[in-house]
């Protein structure tokens, strides 16, 4: 019977930092979500961090679901604000390792005045952001991260914008510690996870990530596997590339790794007093 | 001022001060906000008096960032505070929604200047009444006081932050430039005597918490983020868990308490003052600086022996319906004069129903009423 096969599967490792009574999860076949979800809490776990003070926010789209589904104080908040109100987290309580798990659209469109800002005070946060080059929660609409030329249900006929190229764009604004992976780069997405949230200041990890349901399908990659299969022939390890070399494309190389790991004075500067 | 930054005694204060150190005497640690006249004197005050009682002042890069910010400390442990007037309050609105659904206890502070839009960014105005009550989408009931010198800007400050406490709920503190920018005597009580309403906390070990299982008064008790509670919030309709729900019967639940968790509790809640409403046949019904306007007016009208009284809502929402209705009853005419061209007045008419005529006394914003125009329609109603 199948609940049995499911039972007798026992615990999964990442167990304890999954919400079990939410699951199935609400992601499609072939997403790269889970994935990036996946390593960042096993990163979490390697990292040391103590989980009672780790939080996620998260704003709105597929990928703004994420912190429903971990057992850590989490906050789904509104759509592009998951920076501010991680701000405030952080300012009102700098015990806290504040997590922003959140899509290209949220973190970069809508919340873009907040991604610079961010960046630019240097909050020490480590932000996620899985960049699908789509808006897939409202079915797959062009973006800020949409390459030009790239098919959406609001640009069929191939996107005439240029797009944001995200490390490059935090790196300008202040950031301490951006890298690029791809879902096919598990290993290498959990190492820097791992830098990022033992990092101080804004640290920026993209995950460049299948969405087959809208993205995919509409560029001639319909499923995940095509997807990943994209990425394991066109992405190059080029850690510290000069960040105006890094701009994706319709079709093009997708060059990865660590961009940036400097210091710099962040906020919050001293421990500030709570509410009476 | 002591060393721990508490400052009491008689001080002469703008009305931006006064709240600023009522704000601070409640137990504010955190104020995120965004320059804009005539509130930017509360953002300046915060920068420097925050840190010297151990809180935190961050200046946003615009409105909607310093909403999601006073959210977050709010979770984060921090009683919480923005201000702002109405350019920066309409774009407040969005996460003032995100506040009333997770229940977010903060004080948001609206010194209103003449609109629409830019208007008049230097002079008073009441313009943005209804925007309190209906501004952000969808179905909600929010609490709003209104003050009328820099001293009750003071009080209610304190009070704004113990509703928001109690109720779990943002609470607006809507003013005036006029009183904003208005010079008087502050009386600031020393802290230990101000009541002040504590964070209401979890009584049940983090396994057991469910964020939304309400106390008999609607109100659900609050974990803070950092304490093991591993609790998740959402703006998406949910459970008692935290957890999204997106079924009818989950929202009507919801929203049925979100208000009525308010509504229910009006008799705790409502605050007006009233001065020589037995026996008038006229009741002037105002607030804010126009409520200080209209006592001169009331004043003249006596002097020339017509009785009539005085409502002055201090808390503008929920709307003090049950007063208003009974006033109505034994009046002939309400007068209502505000600053905008008609807001607060079709609650006074609702309220009275039928049972006694309402007049709006208007002004389209940038200066006060003469008193003489209200004077001129109390002469009008009892001719
Ligand atoms: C203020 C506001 N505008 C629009 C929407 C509708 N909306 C929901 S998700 C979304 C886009 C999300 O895109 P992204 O962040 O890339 O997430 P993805 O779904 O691709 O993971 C939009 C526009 C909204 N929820 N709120
Ligand atoms: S629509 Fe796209 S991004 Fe959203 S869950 Fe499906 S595959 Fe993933
Ligand atoms: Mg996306």
């Amino acid at each position: 019977m199948k609940t049995t096969e499911m039972t007798t599967l026992g615990a999964h490792p990442l167990d304890e930092y999954l919400r079990l009574d939410r699951l199935p999860h609400i992601w499609c076949p072939g997403c790269g979500l889970g994935t990036a979800l996946g390593a960042l809490l096993k990163a979490v776990g390697k990292s040391g961090l103590d989980i009672d003070k780790t939080v996620m926010v998260s704003g709105i789209g597929c990928t703004g679901r994420a912190a429903g589904y971990v057992k850590l104080d989490s906050f789904h908040v509104t759509h592009g604000r998951a920076l501010p109100f991680g701000t405030g987290l952080k300012l009102a309580n700098p015990d806290l390792k504040v997590i922003v798990f959140s899509g290209d659209g949220d973190l970069a469109a809508i919340g873009g005045n907040h991604l610079i800002h961010t960046a630019r005070r240097n909050i020490d946060m480590t932000v996620v952001c899985v960049n699908n080059f789509t808006y897939g929660m409202t079915g797959g609409q062009m973006g800020p991260t949409t390459p030009e030329k790239g098919r959406s249900t609001t640009s069929r006929k191939g996107n005439i914008e240029q797009p944001f190229n995200i490390p490059r764009l935090v790196a300008a604004a202040g950031a301490v510690y951006v890298a690029r992976w791809t879902t096919i780069h598990l290993r290498q997405m959990e190492r820097s996870f791992i830098e990022a949230l033992q990092k101080k200041g804004f640290s920026l990890v993209e995950i460049i990530s299948p969405c087959p349901t809208y993205y995919g399908r509409m560029n001639e990659q319909a499923t995940g596997l095509d997807q990943m299969r994209y990425y394991r022939y066109n992405s190059v390890v080029k850690h510290g590339a000069p960040l105006d070399t890094v701009d994706i494309t319709l079709g093009g190389q997708i060059v990865v790794g660590k961009f940036l790991d400097i210091e710099k004075p962040y906020l919050p500067q001293k421990i500030n007093g709570h509410g009476r | 001022m002591s060393s721990n930054g508490q400052v009491s005694g008689e001080f002469f204060l703008s009305g931006d001060e006064a709240c600023a150190e009522g704000a601070l005497a409640a137990g504010c640690r955190f104020f995120a906000g965004y320059p804009i006249t005539p509130a930017t004197e509360i953002a300046e005050h915060m920068s420097e008096r925050l840190p010297e009682v151990g809180g935190t002042y961050i200046q946003m890069e615009d409105e909607l960032a310093s909403m999601a910010a006073v959210l977050g400390a709010a979770w984060g442990g921090a009683k919480a505070m923005t201000a702002t007037s109405g350019p920066g309050f309409s774009l407040m609105m969005e996460n003032i929604g995100l506040g009333v659904m997770l229940e977010t206890p903060c004080v948001v502070v609206d010194i209103q200047r003449a609109g629409p839009s830019t208007g008049l960014p230097t002079l008073t105005g009441q313009g943005d009444m209804m925007q309190a009550r209906w501004g952000s989408h969808g179905p909600y009931s929010i609490i709003a006081l209104s003050p009328s010198s820099p001293q009750e800007i003071f009080d209610l400050t304190i009070k704004a932050f113990n509703l928001s406490e109690k109720y779990r709920v943002p609470v607006l503190l809507m003013s005036e430039e006029a009183i904003g920018h208005m010079y008087e005597k502050v009386m600031i009580p020393p802290w230990e005597k101000i009541e002040v309403y504590p964070r209401r906390k979890p009584k049940v070990p983090p396994q057991e918490y469910l964020p939304f299982v309400p106390d008999d008064d609607m109100v659900p008790p609050m974990a803070i983020a950092g304490e093991g509670f591993k609790f998740h919030v959402t703006g998406l309709t949910h459970d008692e868990r935290g957890y999204p729900v997106m079924t009818p019967e989950a929202q009507d639940k919801l929203v049925r308490r979100l208000v009525d968790k308010i509504e229910k509790n009006r008799a705790d809640i409502i605050e007006v003052e009233e001065n020589g409403i037995d026996g008038a046949e006229v009741v002037v019904c105002s607030y804010g600086i126009s409520a200080r306007v209209s006592a001169i007016a009331i004043e003249k009208a006596r002097a020339s022996g017509i009785r009539v009284g005085l409502l002055r809502l201090i808390t503008a929402w929920p709307f003090p319906t049950e007063r208003v209705r009974e006033v109505a009853r034994n009046i002939k005419t309400f007068i209502v004069p505000e600053i905008n061209y008609g807001q607060m007045v079709f609650e006074v008419e609702r309220a009275a129903a039928g049972r006694a005529e309402t007049v709006l006394v208007p002004h389209m914003g940038g200066a006060v009423h003469d008193p003489q125009t209200i004077l001129d329609a109390i002469k009008q109603a009892v001719k």
